[in-house]
């Protein structure tokens, strides 16, 4: 997804002269020939996230369209009150395009993880949040988004499903059609959770867009007494948002995805995905768990 | 000045909301830029390449307000509710609420940074417009007033006036030493003046220094012209009792006006 966003950059700063990157040290080679060809609007800053998301308000303020990219918990947990105040508060558009997505970067240790991006821009009004399940539908929702004179946030991360979907921002994707449950996926958690499903006869929901959340896509579409919601960040961060699609209606729910600690190991994703029980075969004996003891 | 001065004190006091003494320290500073360096009039306040003025240290938004009301952006009749539920002015300004209002500030230390990216998005657009910001002297702790002084100068914006209201607020817990040689040393043109000179302030905003952002580190001092109030720590955030409020008016009226 990184290639991707050198590339979609690189597409769109041709024909838009509003679009203006900064970016924090970080995937220099891949911005080389846009920053060679517009070096007044692609600018590597420096490693200061915080003036970095307040620069980039400024030049919104000038009638630009900024993006801003750096490892995520340094754009988002670091500059997290530059984003509230400075785009949120001030309703400015701009676009925040992370990478090393949840535990991505596992043999830099925690310092260099963030599956808390989704829960703690959720706690910012006015901020959308995009998390795209391949290269392509990033290229596809950043396009739909990102001069949509909100702030918007994409997690890309380097784990993609198998197969890219048609993709609307704002809108969520019904994968399949069951009838025992309904199990919500969000991005890079579709593969896995297709898999996991194979022999199971449950409704698929795919969200790219979590916030606006698509409520009513979930409302309509509601298979079965169970809801079993997994999502590759902390579990549960759009916990409000189901409570709010599901209004009155029953269903237990469950969460599968990042448990609130700190692995304390190095190694790689699969690594902690096996320590989290997040690959396809330990959800798939979860979500059988689940069924089973509910119903 | 004093006319200015009465309306915050009566404002401030109304509305128990505020800070009297930083909007003092200010108020000859914001005075200048909008009577005679930023051109920014009610009518051409949206125009995309004005002279834009950020107040980083938003916390002396009366000071502001009272300006903005003396230059018709907005009617004077507001001052009065200030604070109020109703009212578009509070203790920090909303630039979404306030015409004449570029940034919403209140924390400190972003409206350097946010100065930095108009500044450079005037650059990349080839336009001659210009950014001024105050940043007080406590606000001068913050991290990001340090990074955007080394942006400002890496990018070469001499299109970029910083002007620090130093009026001893950080004092008590870590002043900011010499902050004309820490300007210059981050490769910014830097001057010192007496904030409250109305001819120095504008001599130093009219300067310009190929290549470099200009520095104007002010000296002044809070509560500028009640004394009681002069660099008192007890009236950072205190109101006066209805009598103290109108021999304050008093001593404010007895100012011979330098302006």
């Amino acid at each position: 997804m990184r290639k991707q966003l050198a590339a979609t950059i690189e597409e769109l700063i041709q024909k838009d002269s509003t679009l203006v990157l900064l970016y924090g040290d970080v995937g220099t080679y891949g911005f080389r020939r846009s920053q060679a060809q517009f070096p007044e609007r692609v600018h590597n800053v420096g490693i200061l996230e915080q003036s970095m998301v307040s620069m980039a308000a400024g030049l919104s303020m000038q009638g630009f369209t900024p993006v801003v990219h750096t490892i995520a918990t340094f754009l988002v947990e670091r500059a997290l009150e530059q984003i509230k105040d400075d785009f949120g508060y001030q309703r400015l558009g701009g676009n925040f395009v992370s990478i090393g997505a949840s535990y991505d970067l596992a043999s830099w240790g925690c310092t260099h993880e963030c599956p808390g991006d989704v829960g703690i821009l959720k706690n910012v009004p006015e901020v959308e949040i995009v998390v795209p399940g391949s290269a392509a539908e990033f290229d596809s929702l950043f396009k739909q988004s990102y001069r949509n004179g909100h702030p918007t946030y994409f997690r890309l991360s380097n784990k993609s499903n198998p197969a890219s979907h048609e993709v609307e921002f704002g809108k969520a994707n019904v994968i399949r059609v069951g009838k025992r449950a309904t199990v919500l996926a969000a991005g890079p958690m579709l593969g896995r959770v297709e898999e996991a499903c194979k022999d199971l006869d449950v409704t698929i929901l795919y969200y790219t867009t979590l916030a606006p959340f698509d409520n009513e896509t979930l409302r309509r579409n509601l298979a079965g007494e169970n809801l079993i919601v997994c999502e590759p960040y902390y579990s549960g961060a759009c916990a409000a948002d189901i409570a709010v699609a599901l209004g009155s209606r029953p269903a237990a729910v469950s969460y599968i995805g990042v448990p609130r600690e700190f692995p304390h190991h190095y190694g790689t994703m699969d690594d902690i995905d096996k320590l989290f029980g997040l690959t396809a075969s330990a959800m798939s004996a979860t979500i059988k768990k689940i069924l089973s003891n509910n119903g | 000045m004093n006319h200015l001065k009465e309306k915050i004190l009566r404002a401030a006091t109304a509305a128990q909301e505020g800070h009297i003494p930083a909007a003092y320290s200010i108020l000859d500073i914001v005075w200048v830029l909008y009577d005679r360096i930023l051109g920014v009039t009610p009518e051409n306040a949206n125009d995309p390449d004005r002279n834009r003025f950020i107040l980083s240290k938003g916390h002396a938004a009366v000071g502001l307000y009272v300006v903005l009301a003396e230059k018709g952006f907005i009617s004077s009749d507001l001052l009065k509710d200030f604070g109020k539920f109703e009212s578009p002015l509070g203790g920090h300004p909303d630039r979404l609420k306030v015409p004449g209002v570029e940034a919403s500030t209140g924390s400190l230390g972003h409206g350097f940074p946010m100065a930095v990216g108009l500044a450079l998005g005037a650059k990349i657009k080839k336009k001659p417009s210009r950014v001024y910001v105050i940043v007080g002297d406590g606000e001068a702790n913050e991290g990001t007033i340090w990074e955007s002084a080394m942006l400002a100068a890496h990018h070469k914006l001499d299109n970029l006036y910083c002007i620090l209201d130093h009026n001893h607020s950080g004092d008590g817990a870590m002043g900011p030493g010499n902050m004309r040689k820490k300007f210059e040393s981050f490769g910014w043109h830097a001057s010192s003046i007496d904030g409250h000179d109305q001819k120095a302030i504008h001599a130093a905003l009219t300067q310009r220094v190929l290549g470099k952002p200009v520095a104007v580190i002010a000296e002044t001092v809070k509560g500028k012209g009640i004394k009681i109030m002069e660099n008192s720590p007890e009236w950072t955030h205190k109101y006066p009792a209805p009598e103290q409020l109108e021999t304050m008016a008093q001593e404010l009226r007895a100012i011979k006006d330098h302006a």
